[in-house]
């Protein structure tokens, strides 16, 4: 499968990752060669082979039903990243955390 | 052209636990914000989800009911996407290999207008273990979105239809009963104010008669079954119109405004269903073999189909009375302690369904606020069975047991209700009676048949309605010679 430029820019802007134009080139080489890597093994023949999800072979544990957490709210918000102008930037209000605006 | 509308569902429902599905914080509902957000619910570095068992049973039980597989091995997987509410940049989900595979529930559809009611199996399609989201409140403070991760990691089932309905009342009668049943075998809370029970519509026309689907719009967040009716007729009329005009149809999410009664796109944005499902490599797969599907399965309650067939066999009841009384769990469950209580049950269903339905519908009540509860309700039925009141007398009876006049016998002693089964009394009765409409007798005599009726309706109302109409009609007949 090949990639082009266009591919790349779209993955990074999945990803939120800024790639500069200059960048996009050497990330396409790096990409389309672990894409090779894929291919030479996608030639290998599975037939009967369950696809492998995980590389221990082991099962979930699962845990009780039973709550454990308590609230620690102030010390997580005494963390959070404050957003807005110098005096003005804050990172909660009323118990929410607060990001830039977000509108569908 | 004659249109065939074609809907699917996907319908996301909170399981009932008390702690989130990857970690031990509390999912109580309307807690201050972000005081239920652990550390994983806020994704800080480093953190590891851990599954929470009462979410694979509820996931399990919910299976069992439809008659699904249940997969042996099932597989979580991150599903990524940017949002605020979404603090890890990917929810987890499963994709490839969820945890219920292919069943089937059967849906009654409401008769409308002249078509009659009828039945309609739709297949399920699969139905997997995800978690929610936090809400974003928008307006609190100029400029900025406040996030509330309370609700962030809440366990979900998404339970995922085939394209099987072909009209918006058959959507809404499959919605109904997928509520019913997760309510029924309490794994959903099954409030729909609180978002425990949402459910996106995927709709799409084409030519009937005709194979190949359309291109379909989904409609998101229905939380009430009247708006998804109305958003699904509007999205229909919509889409045949556009059709229709030469135009063609954009797959695209809508949501429904209620207001205004119509549906409009929602975001349109290519990469939107770019979500680069990948295996999490934080979770391990999830097994579940014979023994556990066993243990849970001796967990569930009697399913509504099943107590249907009883009560047909059982009781005698029809069809139709068996379905409405397995509509839910409580009115099935008030309608066996009635039984229990000694109640026969072709009476006791017809009042549950008659009287019960129709005052909780008038004042807007559910049945565990019912003033009359079933074993009262009971011990009206035996007064009636054992001909102390007649069933004319037992409305009265019961409109008082409902304004929360007392219990039944005392009822119908401070009301002088008591029927008169005395064959002297009656026959006295009846004797006046036939002395003051010697007419009528005439008219018996002469063939008419109506007049019978008339001379019964007459010793009713000489007795002051407390006569054995059953005794009444017996000696009438025997004096009259009839």
């Amino acid at each position: 499968m090949a990639l082009s430029t266009e591919d790349i820019k779209k993955i990074a802007h999945l990803a939120r990752i800024e790639v500069s134009d200059s960048d996009a080139a050497a990330t396409l080489s790096k990409l389309t060669g672990i894409l090779g890597l894929i291919e030479q093994m996608q030639a290998v023949n599975t037939d009967g082979i369950v696809p492998m999800s995980h590389s221990q072979d082991v099962v979930q544990r699962l845990r009780d039903d039973v709550v454990t957490k308590t609230n620690q709210r102030e010390a997580f918000q005494k963390i959070s990243p404050a957003i807005g102008n110098g005096s003005e930037a804050r990172a909660v209000d009323g118990g929410l955390y607060l990001v830039p605006k977000v509108i569908e | 052209m004659e249109w065939e509308v074609v809907i699917g569902l996907e319908t996301h429902t909170q399981l009932r636990t008390n702690t989130k599905i990857f970690s031990g914080a509390s999912t109580t509902y309307g807690a201050e914000p972000n005081t239920q957000a652990c550390e994983v619910s806020i994704a800080l570095p480093g953190v590891l989800p851990v599954l929470n068992k009462e979410a694979v049973n509820c996931a399990i039980k919910f299976g069992l009911a439809v008659n699904a597989e249940i997969a042996p091995r099932s597989v979580f997987a991150r599903k990524n996407y940017f949002y605020p509410d979404l603090p890890k940049g990917y929810q987890i989900s499963q994709y490839e290999l969820p945890i219920v595979g292919k069943g089937a529930m059967t849906i009654q559809v409401p008769a409308v207008g002249k078509n009659a009611a009828y039945e309609k199996v739709i297949n399920i399609t699969r139905a997997h273990l995800e978690e929610d989201a936090g809400k974003s409140v928008h307006g609190a403070v100029e400029g900025m979105s406040g996030i509330d991760l309370n609700r962030a990691g809440t366990p979900l089932l998404e339970i995922v239809t085939e394209p099987d309905m072909r009209s918006a009342a058959e959507a809404a009668a499959y919605a109904k009963k997928l509520h019913e049943l997760v309510q029924w075998i309490g794994i959903c809370d099954g409030n729909m104010q609180e978002g425990s029970f949402r459910c996106d519509v995927n709709v799409s026309v084409r030519p009937k008669g005709t194979e190949k689907l359309g291109t379909r719009r989904e409609i998101k967040n229905l939380n009430s079954f009247k708006f998804m009716q109305q958003a699904i007729e509007y999205e229909t009329r919509w889409q045949i119109e556009t059709l229709e005009d030469g135009g063609t149809i954009q797959q695209a999410t809508v949501l429904f405004n209620p207001d205004t009664g119509e549906t409009r796109a929602m975001r349109s944005k290519e990469e939107a269903n770019d979500y680069r499902y990948f295996p999490d490599p934080d979770l391990l797969p999830l097994a579940i073999t014979e023994a556990d599907k066993a243990r849970v399965s001796a967990q569930m309650p009697e399913l509504p189909e099943a107590m249907k067939l009883r009560f047909e066999t059982q009781f005698g009841l029809t069809s139709y009375d068996a379905a409405s009384l397995t509509a839910s769990r409580e009115l099935a469950q008030y309608f066996v302690e009635m039984i229990d209580a000694g109640a026969d049950a072709k009476p006791a269903a017809n009042w549950v369904m008659g009287a019960i339905s129709a005052k909780l519908n008038a004042e807007e009540k559910t049945l565990a606020e019912s003033p009359v509860n079933s074993v009262s309700l009971a011990s009206l039925l035996k007064r009636i069975a054992d001909n102390t009141i007649s069933n004319n007398a037992a409305k009265q009876v019961f409109e008082a047991m409902w304004n929360g006049e007392g219990e039944v016998d005392a009822i119908i002693d401070a009301k002088g209700l008591k029927q008169v089964s005395d064959t002297g009394a009656i026959e006295a009765i009846i004797d006046e009676v036939l002395a003051a409409n010697a007419a009528m007798v005439e008219e018996f005599k002469a063939g008419k048949e109506k007049a019978f009726n008339a001379l019964v309706g007459q010793a009713m109302k000489a007795s002051k309605g407390k006569a054995n109409p059953a005794q009444v009609n017996d000696l009438l007949k025997k004096k009259l010679g009839a």
